[in-house]
């Protein structure tokens, strides 16, 4: 629609797929900004705010979209099919939010399996009513034809296990400064007037929240934890030594440390920092480095007070663990399912 | 890093790893992994040829890194950093991967796995060594005053090595004089002579010595810094005695009206008063006050030891002392005890009167001791005219400690001939094996066996008052199986002596934790190497002497002091020592100051830069241990030669082979 | 289970540098035979080891991770054994909740004395893991074969 009057703007592309929706709405929350980029781009897909059809990327060149914003987790085929039909009709595609770059919430599935989560959803949650016990058809189909379903996997993934990705924009969802920062960035690179980062980049800080962090942070030693309901914290501590889960110690800094300072410990959605390969080692290594305790009878008297330690330390990055998923065969039943 | 050039050399060590590891096949398989130049295999990496190989390499071929595949490297890793020096590459860019003591010799019985392993430790090292950085070593000063801690043979000897080279000592001892249990011995073996005459000229040299601090009655509370330079704090406790105006006259012990058994110098046969000096030829030669059993320390009152000291030494209200001592050296030589032979009730020790131990009984034969010197009963008049030496009591028994204590036969041989030459009496020793393995000791053994010691081989079963007929009546019967005519014999003596074996001190592991070295499983101090470094420990700057680092006798333990002195002077006169360059360091710039790895090191290397909010590691203190970089939960703390990122290649490269193919079942896990 | 008769695992070690790595040269140098299961790495202090080197060798090929340190009260480093004991319970904890049986990490002590001790330890998590069966984590749990074809960029339906 813009091409037809020689828009020779770089053209952007804004997609999501599995996600909440949250990236879509933290794009607007650069506010007016938008329309500067309104202004430098042409905005060639983004089907959560225009009326855009898969036909339409499908309609044009390869590698004719500049950047490729791609929000989400895949997890099923549509999510993938949609995911190698933007790389390839883009120059740069950039993972962008928790989800596309290391799983986040999507990515807890990979806790659990797909026949699991069949069963639970379509079957046995105390709000499922289906007598007839109908579970959704990929190979659907009408007397007219088939209408087939996207496949639903077993295992979450992230953007770049599909598809090479150039960029990674953190944050669940990023905060705006940080989408202006890349988007204007490529803007001026786009225009000849600056230079991208190197690709594989991730466009925020390097160090922790603790950097940002204003709390005063003294010598940790770790007797028991709390949960937030059980304790009122001291407001100018670390949360951490008080004995509340805090994973600003081993996560990406950026969003200014906006969770410890309304009291509420880091939930780690900015992922690792720069050059930490599984955010979840770092996570259990800091952690338990500062337990109060020397046997292992002390430490798992302090540790029944932590349960499901895997949620805390795998709540945003297991789809981009190492371990990449639990092996449900060999791993305690979770609740519901 | 992808232009590193890697030598491999695969050492055969002989039949040692050649004979169950293929090494031609690990040569030319490690020839193929990534970034390796040259990949060989020699017959003794170790020779100076072997050596000479790998220096050779790196000149000609251009070498950046090599990989040595041979023994432990605790064997030779110092071996071939030096030919990587000497051929001009820095020493830490070498790696060693260990295929005899942990393949060819532990899966002898499978050489097809033991190979296979031998290929995974060699990929290992390959992926990890593109990964090392070259590293220098840091150099600090020594200090060179040394402390000896113990004040028995072994110390003594090694404190006045030192002292006489011109070198400060000072030294420790936990008891009110130096002389250990030497100074409770009578007589000596084989020569017998006389063991006070032979150690009381050195106690003196040492209490004379300019260069040498002696701190008697004191104990070491705290050990801090490294190789060099120690920080040791000593507390010297409250002798109750002003040694400056003490004469050691020995009014106030005439005088002292409590009487308590001597436990420690006189083994409990004989007492000693509340205030003391623990024998004649003591050194320092001032008394102590024994704050347990002095009257005034309980009701306030007697002050007779002051009211008579002719030059008012006596102060009741002296307080311990704790000093810290700056030294470059620390020489272990805390001794043993005797085994308790009350642990076996069979032999009756405790139990039956003439049952004795073996210190009990060098006391006893001991002229200064509180028989002077004659063998008797306990009742104090009664010459025996039958003695029983049982040895190995406590030692060689899988019940108490399973090592032989290597003095026990001699010393049991030197009270049969003592016993033989002051009663006349009859000796029966109980022997399993007689140990006689040094110069002079089969010889003395001889002379026994011709002056009618009687020897019956076989491990007494019990020792009973029990008589069964009119020739045990008021005995003591050695119950046991003569194993040479194999007979149950039962022999009634007068008396018994328990030759009791050597035992750790009780607190060996606390010093030991103290001086950040350990023990083995009998509890005695772990050398550096069994057989060709038995005084170093595995601390930089703390070296062992005597029996604390296993049952010897004299000869033995003046020789091991002897030795640690000349490797601590080895050190001192090198004015200065080279600290592994490997230690913790923060990238300050990428630390978020979160403290977690405060708390973290044991020697307080880490320090909170409050006004930069970043952590920062003092490298002369960090001792290397990685302890810190693995707690950074950011990453940024650097663990030089034990990086993330290389034993992470270590990995990658240790699992090379492993790639089995995926199961059906696994399969349907996944889908 | 399959029958595991002829699988024999792979074991990951991370030995300390003072008492395990001693124990295993004292092994060897007494010839106490064990499975050639162990691969293993050398580390200044069992408070060294890192999760992250776990993970990663389950992720890639290894059966089992063994860890040996000093004995509690015997480190090197003073302490550095305690600091491994928390950081190895909490990760268990972590992998148990991804399908990693304990029995595939383990942590225990080893003075350079205990070669017998050190052989033992192996041979018992040799067979332990050899009763598990092989744990293949990256074929099963990574290269998810559903979603292979996919990553291969094959469009499983047309038309959206």
């Amino acid at each position: 629609m813009s091409n037809q009057n020689g828009n020779t703007k770089p053209k952007l592309a804004l997609y999501w797929a599995s996600s909440c929706g949250g990236c879509e709405i933290s794009v607007l929350a650069i506010h007016e900004k938008i329309l500067d980029v309104a202004a430098a781009f042409d905005i060639v897909f983004w089907p959560c705010v225009m009326d855009f059809k898969v036909k339409d990327v499908e309609a044009l060149a390869d590698g004719e979209i500049d950047v490729c914003l791609f929000n989400g987790a895949i997890r099923n085929d549509e999510n993938a099919e949609m995911a190698h039909l933007l790389r390839r009709k883009s120059k740069i595609m950039v993972a962008y939010g928790s989800c596309s770059m290391e799983g986040c919430i999507p990515g807890l599935a990979n806790f659990t399996s797909r026949d699991a989560m069949m069963q639970f959803i379509y079957h046995n949650s105390p709000s499922t009513d289906n007598p007839d016990g109908v579970e959704p058809d990929p190979d659907w189909a009408f007397p007219e034809g088939p209408a087939p379903l996207p496949k639903f996997w077993n295992t979450v993934k992230t953007l770049d296990q599909v598809v090479p990705v150039e960029y990674y924009l953190p944050g669940c969802p990023p905060e705006a400064e940080w989408t202006e920062t890349l988007v204007m960035a490529a803007a001026a690179a786009l225009a000849g007037e600056g230079e991208l980062p190197p690709p594989g980049s991730v466009i925020g800080n390097k160090d922790t929240v603790c950097d940002e962090c204003p709390r005063t942070k003294n010598e940790k030693k770790i007797k028991r934890f709390y949960r937030p309901y059980e304790i009122v914290p001291d407001p100018d501590t670390c949360l951490l030594e008080q004995g509340i889960f805090c994973a600003g110690y081993a996560t990406r800094s950026g969003c200014g440390a906006l969770c410890p300072q309304v009291n509420m410990g880091c939930r780690g959605c900015y992922g690792p920092n720069e050059g930490v390969d599984d955010h979840g080692a770092r996570l259990i290594t800091g952690l338990a480095s500062v337990l109060d305790a020397k046997t292992d009878e002390e430490v798992d008297a302090i540790l029944d007070t932590l349960p499901d330690p895997a949620g805390y330390f795998y709540r945003f990055g297991l789809a981009h663990s190492m371990l990449h998923r639990t092996d449900v065969a060999h791993a305690p039943k979770r609740d519901g399912n | 890093m992808a232009e590193e050039r890697v030598g491999v050399y695969i050492c055969h060590c002989g039949h040692n790893i050649a004979g169950t590891v293929d090494v031609e096949a690990v040569a030319e398989w490690a020839a193929d992994l990534p970034n390796v130049e040259v990949s060989r295999h020699y017959e003794f990496m170790c020779s100076s040829l072997g050596q000479e190989l790998v220096e050779e390499d790196i000149k000609t071929l251009g070498l950046t890194r090599v990989v040595v595949a041979a023994c432990s490297p605790h064997m030779h890793e110092r071996t071939f950093r030096g030919a990587c020096e000497r051929a001009g590459l820095n020493p830490y860019l070498f790696e060693m991967a260990n295929i005899r003591e942990h393949a060819s010799w532990v899966h002898a019985v499978d050489k097809e796995g033991a190979t296979e392993k031998a290929k995974a430790l060699v990929s290992a090292a390959v992926h990890r060594v593109v990964h090392h950085t070259p590293l220098e070593t840091m150099k600090v000063p020594v200090e060179p005053t040394t402390m000896v801690v113990g004040g028995g043979i072994a110390g003594i000897q090694a404190a006045l090595e030192l002292a006489d080279a011109g070198y400060k000592v000072i030294m420790v001892e936990r008891e009110p004089s130096i002389g250990g249990h030497m100074a409770q011995l009578d007589k000596t073996f084989p020569t017998l002579d006389c063991s006070a005459c032979i150690l009381t000229p050195k106690m003196f040299d040492v209490g004379a010595h300019p260069n040498i601090t002696m701190l008697t009655y004191s104990e070491v509370e705290a050990v801090e810094g490294y190789v060099g330079n120690f920080v040791v704090t000593v507390r010297q406790k409250a002798r109750k005695v002003i040694t400056d105006k003490c004469t050691g006259c020995g009014t106030c012990w005439e005088k002292c009206p409590i009487r308590v058994v001597d436990d420690v110098y006189e083994a409990g046969l004989g007492y000693r008063k509340a205030i003391y000096r623990p024998f004649p030829q003591a050194v320092p030669k001032y008394p102590v006050i024994d704050v347990e059993s002095c009257t005034y320390y309980k009701t306030g009152k007697c002050r007779a030891c002051q009211m008579f000291c002719p030059t008012e030494a006596i102060d009741f209200d002296q307080q311990d002392e704790v000093v810290d001592y700056k030294v470059g050296n620390v020489i272990l030589a805390t001794g043993y005890e005797q085994f308790d032979a009350r642990r076996i009730p069979e032999y009756g020790y405790g139990r039956l009167a003439n049952v004795f131990t073996s210190l009990e009984f060098e006391r006893m034969v001991n002229a200064t001791g509180p028989t002077g010197g004659k063998i008797m009963l306990r009742d104090g008049v009664t010459e025996p005219e039958s003695v029983a030496i049982i040895h190995c009591v406590g030692s060689r028994d899988r019940r108490y400690n399973q090592y032989c204590s290597a003095v026990c036969c001699m010393y049991s041989l030197k009270f049969a001939h003592l016993v033989k030459e002051r009663t006349g009496a009859e000796v029966y020793n109980f022997y399993m094996d007689i140990r006689t393995p040094a110069k002079g000791y089969e010889e003395f053994y001889h002379r026994l066996l011709e002056e009618g010691v009687r020897f019956v081989r076989g491990r007494v079963a019990k020792v009973t008052d029990a008589a069964r007929g009119p020739g045990e009546e008021g005995k003591l019967i050695i119950q046991c199986e003569d194993t040479l005519i194999g007979k149950q014999r039962r022999i009634p003596v007068d008396m018994v002596v328990l030759s009791a074996g050597m035992e750790p001190r009780h607190d060996a592991e606390e010093i030991g934790h103290l001086f950040g070295i350990s023990c083995s499983v009998d509890g005695f101090f772990i050398e550096r190497h069994p057989k060709l470094d038995p005084m170093a420990t595995m601390t930089d700057g703390i070296y062992v002497a005597g029996v604390c680092q296993g049952p010897k006798d004299i000869p033995a333990t003046v020789a091991q002091g002897a030795g640690a002195a000349a490797r601590v002077l080895g050190v001192i006169s090198q004015g200065e020592v080279a600290l592994e360059p490997i230690r913790a360091e923060i990238d300050e710039e990428h630390c978020s100051g979160c403290r977690i790895c405060n708390t973290m090191c044991p020697y307080s290397a880490i320090d909170y830069i409050e006004e930069l909010q970043v952590s920062r590691v003092n490298p002369a203190l960090c001792k290397g241990c990685g302890t810190c970089v693995a707690a950074c939960p950011s990453q940024v703390i650097t663990g030089a030669h034990y990086s993330y990122d290389q034993v992470m290649a270590q990995i990658d490269g240790i699992l090379i082979d492993v790639n089995r193919p995926v199961t059906a079942e696994a399969e349907v896990a996944a889908d | 289970m399959s029958d595991n008769g002829d699988f024999k695992p792979v074991i990951v070690g991370f030995l300390c540098n003072w008492c395990s790595y001693r124990a295993a040269d004292l092994a060897g140098t007494s010839r106490m035979g064990y499975p050639s299961t162990l691969r293993d790495i050398r580390i200044m202090c069992s408070g060294r080891m890192d999760p992250a080197w776990v993970l990663h060798a389950l992720r890639n090929g290894a059966d089992g991770v063994l860890v040996v340190g000093c004995h509690p009260g015997e480190c090197h480093y003073v302490e550095g054994n305690y600091k491994a004991i928390r950081r190895m319970n909490l990760l268990k904890r972590t992998l148990r909740q991804l399908g990693i049986e304990d029995e595939r990490v383990q942590l225990h002590w080893a003075s350079a004395s205990e070669g017998v001790q050190f052989a033992e330890i192996v041979q018992n998590m040799t067979a332990q893991i050899k009763a598990l069966g092989p744990l293949n984590w990256k074929q099963r749990n990574v290269d998810d074969s559903v979603n292979l074809a996919v990553a291969a960029g094959e469009h499983v339906h047309e038309g959206a």
